[in-house]
């Protein structure tokens, strides 16, 4: 099972591997800097436990996990 | 520079930049206090444009939306980049964040692949330097082929620097065309290749650069497509060609070519980025991720959002209603003062021209006092907001708020328009909060908020539940008031969850979002922002409310009842009465008069034809005239149902008397009160929101819908309640 930005905890930093989904999610992902090779980090979960917060390219992006599922991430 | 006897050389300009970038500021340091606002046509993005002049040159500047990209991702994306292909304005202004550089890069690479004269303001350049970023703009300049101009948009620092390089773009564009792009030696290969067939087919519009449209083909880009298909000579000569370059690309890398494309644009970037700046040693916890660990904890988070929305609801309705110490009246009293001092002023044509006196008083000055009394809750709410959004912390209240309005179909932005809009309980304004969901910039979840957040309990809906507890429920006021707060939160979020099922289906809007670095705001911002928004709302909003406002004046006024028999009846008072007793049976009759007249007037009959109808929810002709008065404002419904009652026009701040009278009244009952309460909650909103909605959603079917959804919603509450209570036997 590949990991996704989900494996994450607050503090943990990796590098993208992958995107997955399609249309709308994986351009507007693309777009934000989410691409093969960034290295992202997580700052931390919402009080509800989503959104997530994460860095990647130098911004801090809240990121749901319907979406952040599709960002994989390396080991 | 031209020479000085010559007329102004005109230089039309765009801006473009990534959202968080600064953007509106530089605009407005440009371009001064005077803008035309308007909507791009068929859409509800906003267009501003303003002007400027220097060295014989007069800049016409437009604000493009704020996109991270060009592609067809959303209403934003396509304007702005639909206006740099139909505009072709002499020179784009990509606006970008230097603390951010980057990310924000990645937009001016796509503005070069269009081939579009371009400048680059490299905005905030204040703030890089603060985080110890330093930036060779000489080199960047080079590397990119664009003037490069530090700026601090919100001290108008660079801006004479930035129109100078504006204008010799504009003069000499053939010098400005960027450098080509390079993506990486096969999908350069793949993308020339295309473009040479593109270039060939002679029905194209060669105002698009071949090379861009073959970028944008090679992406899958769905707009672009059906625009290269509809003109091409042959379609299918450049479709075949498309899909093998496609298909050569994605068994190249492996992966498709929207994702290479973009890390293409992206590796590019950090090339350039890594050529031209010298980071920091040790960057360290930058100010905003420590501010966030405050605002976004588990605990504190919420505690700090409460306390802001809290202040928001102060600010709005204290501010603007109570305040007194700044202009010895608040400004809402000042309004209504200066409204009155206008109907007195008319006065004198009561006796001899009653139908144009009852027009300008009760119609124009009426409608046109209705918007005006919106004023300062609109301009305090615009401010805070302003506020809000310049600090960059309405995206962490939507980070904090997210996932439990994600449930029902909203998102956490649209909290704070249903605040606005009244969801502390005690007063509030659909008005204002209907515009406060311009923070959401996701079409779907702006369209439900703002169609459920007028069910909140706005202060205007507030005298109708206090004369009726009053009356029905003395003893638990305030309980009553907390069940019904209670409800509209139940409804909304209820009706909301249904919307987002049925008439506003589909996939919720991916929701990525930056959550920008904090910054302080300028006081000249947040004034520029606050006053265009509020100016468009008086300019706009008042046209059509004072037309409204005249419609329903009408409704209650024709047709006149003859007035003869009244006379007579007091004529015969005054034969057998006098004194104290006289005076109480002239203002009997009057009262009665003006119960037979609104009665048998068109509102009166359009009640009068409702009641089998009505019947069901236990409303009766009386109460259906007050509501059809409410569409103007809920709390008309006091005052009609006052007339109605034949107590002549009740005072809805002083509503004891017509308490009573319904209390004593054996056709009402506490059930029909309660029923009549939910209605009031939730059916229609009042015209003036109607009208907000209309300008916000830029459509009239909106506007329309939401008034049949929320009277249809609540008539079968109503019936409902009442009906069930019946069953229960409450109905004593």
């Amino acid at each position: 099972m590949a990991r996704s930005l989900l494996d994450l905890a607050p503090g943990d930093e990796s590098t993208v591997t992958r995107i997955g989904g399609g249309g709308a999610i994986r351009q507007r992902l693309l777009d934000m800097g989410i691409t093969r090779g960034a290295s992202v980090r997580c700052h931390r979960l919402a009080p509800l436990g989503d959104p997530i917060e994460i860095s990647v390219k130098g911004s801090l992006l809240a990121i749901r996990k319907n979406e952040a599922k599709f960002v994989l991430i390396e080991a | 520079m031209p020479p000085p006897e010559s007329p102004p050389r005109q230089v039309r300009a765009a801006i473009a930049g990534n959202p968080n970038s600064g953007k509106t500021s530089l605009f407005n340091a440009l371009t001064g206090s005077y803008h035309t606002v308007g909507n791009y046509p068929g859409v509800t993005v906003e267009c501003k444009e303003g002007h400027a002049s220097r060295d014989g040159y007069r800049f016409r500047i437009v604000d493009l939306p704020g996109t991270y990209s060009l592609t067809a991702y959303s209403m934003e994306e396509v304007v702005a980049r639909n206006f740099v292909i139909e505009q072709r304005p002499d020179v784009v202004v990509d606006v970008v964040d230097a603390a951010n550089l980057e990310r924000n890069l990645y937009l001016a690479i796509q503005i070069i692949e269009m081939e579009a004269p371009l400048v680059l303001a490299l905005n905030m350049i204040d703030v890089a330097r603060r985080r110890r970023l330093n930036i060779d703009v000489e080199k960047l300049s080079t590397l990119l082929g664009v003037p490069v101009v530090p700026t601090q948009g919100h001290k108008g620092v660079g801006k004479e620097e930035l129109l100078a390089a504006c204008a010799r773009a504009a003069t000499t564009p053939e010098k400005h065309i960027p450098k080509q792009i390079r993506y990486g030696h096969h999908l350069d290969e793949q993308v020339g290749k295309l473009a040479e067939v593109i270039r060939a087919d002679h029905g194209l519009d060669h105002h698009c650069s071949p090379r861009w449209l073959a970028v944008k083909l090679i992406e899958k880009d769905a707009a672009v497509e059906q625009m290269v298909q509809a003109s091409a000579r042959d379609a299918e000569l450049i479709r075949r060609a498309t899909q093998q370059a496609i298909h050569s690309i994605e068994t190249h890398f492996g992966e498709s070519t929207e994702a290479i494309i973009a890390e293409g644009r992206y590796g590019f970037a950090a090339g350039v980025v890594r050529e031209c700046v010298e980071l920091p040693e040790a960057p360290g916890r930058t100010r905003t991720d420590r501010m966030d660990a405050i605002t976004c904890h588990r605990i504190g988070g919420p505690i700090i959002l409460g306390g802001v929305v809290y202040a928001l609801f102060v600010a709005v309705f204290k501010v603007a209603d109570e305040w007194q110490w700044i202009l010895g009246k608040s400004p809402t009293a000042w309004l209504e003062w200066a409204f009155g001092r206008l109907a007195g002023s008319v006065a004198g044509l009561k006796d001899n021209l009653p139908l144009l006196h009852s027009l300008l008083t009760d119609g124009v000055i009426g409608g046109v006092g209705g918007v005006m009394s919106f004023v300062p809750l609109i301009l305090v709410m615009f401010a805070f907001v302003a506020v809000l959004e310049d600090t960059g912390y309405v995206a962490r209240v939507a980070f904090v708020l997210d996932r439990l309005l994600k449930a029902f179909g909203l998102q956490g932005k649209s909290i704070l328009a249903m605040i606005v809009s009244g969801g502390l309980g005690g007063g509030g304004c659909a008005v204002p909060g209907v515009m406060a969901t311009r923070t959401l910039r996701e079409e779907k979840d702006r369209l439900v908020t703002m169609l459920v957040a007028p069910l909140m309990n706005c202060g205007a809906k507030m005298p109708v539940y206090l004369m009726l507890i009053a009356a029905f429920f003395p003893g638990i006021q305030a309980r009553m008031l907390f069940v019904i707060w209670l409800l509209s939160w139940v409804v909304a979020l209820l009706a909301a969850w249904v919307l987002r099922k049925t008439v506003v289906r589909g996939e919720q809007t991916p929701f990525v979002m930056e959550l920008p670095a904090y910054h302080v705001p300028t006081l000249r911002g947040v004034l520029m922002h606050t006053w265009g928004r509020t100016w468009a709302y008086i300019r706009k909003a008042g046209t059509v409310i004072l037309a409204v406002s005249i419609v329903l004046w009408a409704m209650m006024y024709f047709p006149r009842l003859d007035t003869k028999p009244y006379q007579d009846r007091i004529a015969r008072a005054q034969a057998r009465l006098s004194g104290e007793e006289l005076a109480v049976e002239i203002r009997r009759i009057e009262d009665a008069r003006a119960a037979d007249q609104l009665r048998s007037s068109i509102a009166g009959r359009i009640g009068n034809a409702l009641v089998p109808l009505s019947r069901w929810a236990g409303f009766d002709w009386r109460t259906n005239i007050a509501l059809v008065g409410g569409f103007a404002a809920k709390e008309v419904v006091v005052g009609t149902l006052g007339v109605a009652c034949s107590m002549g026009d009740v005072d809805p701040e002083a509503a004891e008397s017509l308490s009573e009278r319904l209390a004593a009244d054996p056709g009402w009952s506490p059930l029909k009160a309660f029923a009549l309460m939910i209605f009031v909650m939730v059916y229609a909103p009042c015209f003036v929101t109607q009208v907000a909605i209309w300008r916000e959603s830029g459509s009239v079917k909106w506007a329309l819908f939401s008034t049949g959804y929320a009277t249809a919603l609540g008539f079968v509450l109503a019936v409902l309640i009442y009906q069930g209570g019946l069953v229960l036997g409450l109905g004593l």
